[in-house]
């Protein structure tokens, strides 16, 4: 495999990481209860640290260092699925958007935990179990809230059907898919969609959420290439604003 | 001086978290191995949680604490090689965290399916085990939030990773 296949691999698992991240931290200070406040702060700060370890891969592999490709670029240079760039809208949305994130991420690291190469092996096996509770706090939420009453029911069923699209989206094939999955490197982003659909209804069907027919959900590409919503240059300049203030500066 | 491992896990040893002070890194598990060659030590760190910003300090501080004992010939690594688990924190770590307030983490074995295994932690405070969790995520990103319903104190609990 291609060094270029690797860092397009690492690159969008770190942006996803990065700008979720920071759609996290948005709900610090304004959560619908404090220990939702507290829950979302640390899954940012859990995000951004596991968003650091992959950027750390990337300057090993002569990729300039962390905060140069974090603060330093546009929106259109970044590889996250449209997906995590959304604004985080009311807390359903964003439950929802945690919940289909985290079931994919928990199966994506578990794959990469069996990776030959050693270093991704070793930064997704340490994931994979911080995840784990990003994943177990959203089924709780999930079940709790669907079956609560009918608003909040009804609430989260709408949101799951925005979202489901730009959800696929976390699958979009990678440029280099077959050489990835030829290389053993994971089972690929089909084998990802394929065990999360898997996984997720089964909290569905707990929780009363209903998921439509799959083919009738089109996907939203492009993210992983640089095409991207109108939201993400505005969450990037905000998340760079200090940091360009003084680019030399030592913190 | 004679370098031996023994030596340098008792100087680590007066190294504490700081965001947990009362448990050193040895207790703590992230002191992963010590390597002497001749008179280079190497001593080798894990982290708890990826995104801890705590651990950059805990490497400062075993570098502090090698030089203050006149061991300047040491490199210190921060690394994945070992994956950090609670289950490596020893028995006196978990008698000082609960001395601290914190209810230590149950062994898991690797087995951490559901939240069951934090529902009903052990309240520090009187031993209870009617509790109930209030989150999986706490102060810092080791923690989550307890209530107990027997002496009525809130608490927080060492998360089993």
């Amino acid at each position: 495999m291609t060094e270029e296949a690797l860092k397009d691999l690492l690159y969008k698992i770190a942006d996803d990481l990065l700008i979720l991240g920071h759609r996290n931290s948005e709900w610090t200070g304004v959560g619908p209860l404090l220990e939702e406040d507290i829950a979302f702060s640390s899954m940012a700060q859990d995000k951004v640290g596991q968003s650091l370890a992959f950027y750390n891969l990337l300057h090993e592999l002569g990729e300039q260092d962390p905060d140069t490709v974090a603060f330093t670029r546009n929106a259109d240079q970044f590889h996250n699925s449209q997906f995590v760039e959304l604004p985080i809208g009311e807390y359903d949305f964003s439950l929802i958007r945690h919940f289909l994130f985290d079931h994919a991420d928990y199966i994506r690291f578990s794959m990469l935990a069996e990776c030959p190469i050693e270093e991704v092996a070793q930064v997704a096996k340490k994931l994979k179990g911080e995840i784990k509770y990003h994943v177990m706090h959203a089924n709780t939420w999930i079940k709790q809230l669907a079956t609560a009453n009918e608003e909040a029911h009804d609430r989260l069923q709408n949101s799951l059907n925005e979202a489901l699209p730009y959800a696929l989206g976390m699958f979009e094939p990678s440029k280099f898919e077959n050489e990835i999955i030829e290389a053993g490197v994971y089972p690929g982003e089909k084998a990802i969609e394929e065990q999360w659909k898997e996984n997720i209804v089964i909290v569905f069907e707990q929780a009363g959420l209903k998921l439509p027919d799959w083919d009738t959900v089109k996907p939203v590409y492009g993210g992983r290439y640089g095409k991207h919503t109108e939201h993400l240059q505005p969450l990037v300049e905000e998340m760079s604003e200090v940091f360009r203030v003084d680019p030399t500066a030592d913190w | 001086m004679t370098l031996t491992e023994d030596k340098i896990i008792e100087l680590l040893k007066e190294v504490k978290d700081p965001e947990i002070p009362v448990i050193s890194l040895v207790d703590l598990g992230v002191i992963t191995g010590i390597e002497i060659n001749q008179d280079h030590v190497t001593v080798n760190m894990t982290p708890t949680f990826i995104g801890c910003p705590a651990m950059d300090y805990m490497k400062q501080d075993v570098v502090d604490v090698l030089n203050n004992n006149g061991i300047e010939n040491h490199t210190v690594n921060l690394n994945l090689k070992t994956t950090w688990s609670s289950d490596l924190i020893s028995d006196e770590g978990k008698r000082a965290l609960k001395k601290f307030g914190l209810a230590p983490p149950p062994v898991h074995n690797n087995i951490i399916e559901d939240l069951d295994i934090i529902e009903h932690a052990e309240c520090p405070n009187c031993d209870s085990t009617n509790t109930t969790l209030k989150s999986p995520f706490g102060p810092t990103l080791c923690r989550s939030l307890h209530h107990c319903n027997n002496c009525g104190e809130a608490f927080e609990s060492f998360k089993p990773i």
